[in-house]
């Protein structure tokens, strides 16, 4: 039955084919707009490292205290600063309350390549520790993170990724080979395979969607060398001169992430915290209740509100533009089955129920939705690529299509269809065969 | 024209009505949105950023590497070499430029009493060339002397007491009402450094990212020749040299020192087109989306008054016979749609309302203007009549005929 109503279906829209390419091509443009932000907005909410969000931990303290709401740039729902002090980072470090802890801020390093023929560049560099890499699950093509011993010696080792392999050694295996790396040496004991979490949640404060960050070094090495932060510094009081400044100061800098396996260590460590910053104000730190939050992958990327309001607003036009597609098509399914009133009656005449003729229409619109959507996918494919050469270069690696995108904009396309399809097919299925019958 | 049959039929044909109704009504609140989040963006990107002639201007982003402990006198040679080059009227140092440079923000006040009575503005330290280099207007009291300009080793180093601070109209405005302030002594927090406001430029930009926020014309110029590991210088070329001059600095800079990266080298042109990219394609995806909205919802509009028209044929063919002339018929036709756009525009108004107060919340856009609906409206409902058009000129050529022949 369902073969003969495909074949009734696709008959009836070759009669009309004026109506039938409208139909299309108005669920297609609504599809394909709409789907095109609906990636986009996807892409940027979407959760970098879903098999281990719910157990890797950003802290926060409230070393600002009251009247700190002011410092912070982009305000939070709790006003508590997005970053740690160095202070803060590296007490916790030292406490090692939890399975794995890493501290680590963004810097820039220049870079002399090997071949002296190639002029020097400035390479944006995450200073961290060996942990790092295994928290993270980071892929390694060569070699292997430094080690503990490197972290506590402030050792002069690194990690490249990838891209700059390549663009320094042509590719080859550089493990234990040097670089220099603002003018020292520096040796290399591993290089991780392409990766670069979108949106970078471990730190979103320096280039959220930005290009992927290129040397890891020990965060000890790099607070020895004094290497600035390339991300967001935040003092709530001039800190005063001299080198060492920000290390001793309330400006925050730096981020910490922990990894807690199950909920008694998350339960555990929550409570660890709020003992360290009641210790802190006991010791006279802070002057106020100070508080402390932990938030996990996901609750983090949402307390920041990552997603720009440009591209929500963009989702709201394109949501409207969808509706219009779609009272459109109500609009047009309705002139089309009621069109064809003779000859349901026809087929009422001869016996089919109601039910049948109902069925018969909906088929008839699932056919529309399916040719919309395709019509959609590639109008998507289209839109995101336009929209890749529009936004800045790096959200190209945002608005790359994936099967997911194509099978939303497909349902979709068919669901709203047939949803805009109910009205007409049920005036269609209650049209009088007699008073039909009769003006023939 | 008779609205009463025209009512009566749309009685008998609620949902189709509605349908078009929506249409317009959701077309109409997008259309008015849209066009004003494209306007404010456009004229954003638009807007001037104090710098004359910006296309004789680039921008160079230089890195030291190495030792830290000369860079004062390296970036002099560099400056000296610049200004010496034939293609260059004059160059200078600053930690930030206008368009898309970091952000540092300190307050200006001339209470030190009362801090709260001052006003933040982008700090740019630059030496006696800016204002020659950058072309800014100069409307009351001088530039710094070349003996006023101090090394600046990093934001946290600072003088008690500087020679001068030059600040924007906007930061004179908003420390006096009447703009009063050359001559008087201010002080900037939370450095703690005093200083006589010595002039007053027409403009310069702070940042782009302030939008259409006052803060974009709040500016201050402090005479810190910036020591840091990355400045930028900023060069002005002789009118139409901008590609020979972009070339032979960059040359010349490694000439005189190869240490060194150019992080980028970029023409206030292109800088200007780079950090409004997202704003520009925002403007145009909106601008698309309008076009396209407006296309289907005419669309619609057709097919189902054609439906409507083909439904009819009957009783046209009635009418006709009982006289009414082909005129009658169109106009038939067209008030009908009058009424029914008329009914989705009043609705759309709301819409596009209620939509502007979600977007005031989540974007700082300004409230929609009354004069944005009032032009959607007249938009959609000249849409409505022309889409109209067609349906409805063939229901004017029904033939009376048909009404003796279907019966």
């Amino acid at each position: 039955m369902l073969g003969y109503y495909i074949n009734l279906a696709l008959r009836s829209l070759r009669q009309n084919g004026v109506l039938t390419v409208l139909m299309v091509t108005a669920i297609g443009v609504g599809i394909g707009a709409s789907m095109t932000t609906l990636s986009i907005f996807r892409a940027m909410s979407s959760n970098p490292i879903r098999d281990k969000s719910s157990r890797l931990f950003t802290p926060q303290i409230d070393n600002y205290g009251p009247g700190g709401e002011g410092a912070v740039t982009e305000p939070t729902s709790d006003h508590l600063p997005m970053e740690l002090t160095y202070t803060d980072s590296v007490a916790l470090m030292r406490a090692h309350r939890a399975r794995h802890q890493v501290a680590m801020y963004a810097t820039v390093v220049a870079v002399t390549p090997p071949d002296p023929r190639q002029l020097p560049i400035q390479v944006p560099t995450r200073a961290t520790y060996a942990d790092f890499f295994t928290m993270f699950d980071v892929p390694f093509e060569y070699g292997a993170p430094w080690s503990a011993l490197d972290d506590d010696g402030a050792a002069p080792v690194i990690v490249l990724a990838r891209d700059l392999n390549d663009r320094l050694f042509g590719g080859a295996n550089s493990v234990g080979r040097t670089l220099r790396l603002n003018d020292q040496e520096y040796r290399i004991t591993g290089v991780i395979e392409d990766w670069n979490p979108m949106p970078r949640f471990y730190d979103l404060y320096s280039g959220k969607f930005g290009g992927p960050e290129e040397i890891f070094m020990p965060f000890t090495r790099a607070v020895a060398q004094r290497l600035p932060s390339a991300g967001m510094t935040q003092c709530l009081k001039n800190p005063g001169t001299g080198p060492d400044v920000l290390l001793h100061s309330e400006c925050v800098w730096t981020q910490l992430w922990v990894e807690l396996p199950n909920d008694a260590a998350v339960r555990a460590y929550r409570s660890y915290l709020a003992g360290y910053v009641a210790e802190q104000r006991r010791v006279g730190r802070f002057g106020w209740p100070a508080r402390s939050a932990l938030r996990d992958v996901s609750q983090w990327l949402g307390y920041n509100r990552i997603v720009s309001s440009e591209v929500s607003v963009l989702l709201l036009v394109s949501l409207a533009f969808l509706l219009v597609c779609l009272l459109n098509a109500v609009g047009l399914m309705l002139a089309k089955f009621m069109a064809r009133a003779p000859h349901v009656c026809t087929r009422r005449a001869l016996g089919a129920d109601r039910r049948a003729v109902f069925g018969q229409c909906l088929v008839e619109a699932g056919v529309v939705g399916i040719l919309g959507g395709l019509v959609g996918v590639g109008l998507m494919m289209l839109g995101l690529h336009v929209a890749a050469g529009l936004f800045s270069g790096a959200a190209v690696a945002l608005t790359r299509p994936d099967g997911g995108d194509v099978a939303i904009a497909l349902a979709l396309s068919v669901g709203a269809t047939l949803l805009a399809a109910m009205y007409p097919t049920w005036r269609a299925s209650h049209v009088q065969p007699a008073w039909h019958l009769k003006v023939q | 024209m008779e609205f009463g049959p025209i009512l009566s039929s749309l009685r008998r044909n609620k949902v189709g009505a509605a349908l078009i109704a929506l249409q317009i009504a959701v077309t109409l609140a997008v259309l008015c949105n849209a066009l004003f989040i494209i306007q404010q963006q456009t004229a954003l990107s638009r807007a001037t950023s104090g710098v004359q002639d910006e296309a004789s201007v680039f921008i160079i982003t230089n890195r030291w590497i190495g030792d830290a402990g000369n860079v004062a006198a390296r970036e002099q040679a560099d400056l000296a070499a610049l200004r010496a080059l034939p293609q260059i009227a004059d160059a200078t140092v600053s930690n930030d430029h206008p368009l898309g440079g970091p952000v540092m923000v300190e307050l200006i006040t001339l209470r030190p009493d009362n801090p709260r009575s001052g006003t933040g503005a982008m700090v740019y330290e630059v030496d006696d060339h800016a204002i020659n280099t950058l072309g800014l207007r100069l409307i009351s009291g001088r530039n710094f002397r070349p003996d006023e300009v101090i090394s600046r080793n990093g934001v946290g180093e600072h003088q008690a007491a500087l020679g001068g601070v030059i600040v924007t109209q906007a930061v004179a405005r908003a420390l006096d009402p009447r703009g009063n302030v050359l001559g008087q002594r201010a002080l900037i927090i939370p450095d703690g450094t005093t200083a006589p406001i010595i002039g007053v430029v027409d403009k310069l930009q702070s940042t782009p990212f302030a939008g259409n926020s006052p803060f974009a014309a709040q500016s201050m110029l402090l005479p810190y020749r910036t020591v840091e590991s990355q400045v930028f210088y900023l060069v002005r070329t002789k009118p139409g040299q901008l590609t020979a001059g972009t070339t032979a600095a960059r040359n010349e800079l490694y000439r005189v020192s190869r240490r060194r990266i150019i992080v980028g080298i970029q023409s206030l042109t292109d800088a200007r087109r780079d950090v409004y990219r997202g704003d520009r394609g925002v403007a145009l995806i909106m601008g698309v989306v309008c076009a396209i909205l407006l296309g289907v919802t005419a669309f619609g509009i057709i097919g189902l008054t054609s439906y409507w028209v083909s439904q009819r044929q009957r009783q046209i063919g009635i009418r006709r016979t009982l006289g009414a002339t082909r005129g009658t018929i169109l106009r038939y036709f067209q008030s009908e749609n009058l009424l029914i756009a008329a009914a989705g525009a009043v609705l759309g108004i709301l819409l596009a309302l209620g939509a502007n107060l979600w977007i005031l919340r989540s974007i700082a856009l300004a409230r929609l203007p009354w004069i944005y609906l009032f032009v959607g409206a007249i938009a959609v409902l000249a849409l409505g009549q022309l889409a109209v058009l067609w349906p409805a000129l063939r229901a004017s050529s029904v033939p009376p005929a048909i009404a003796a022949r279907s019966a």
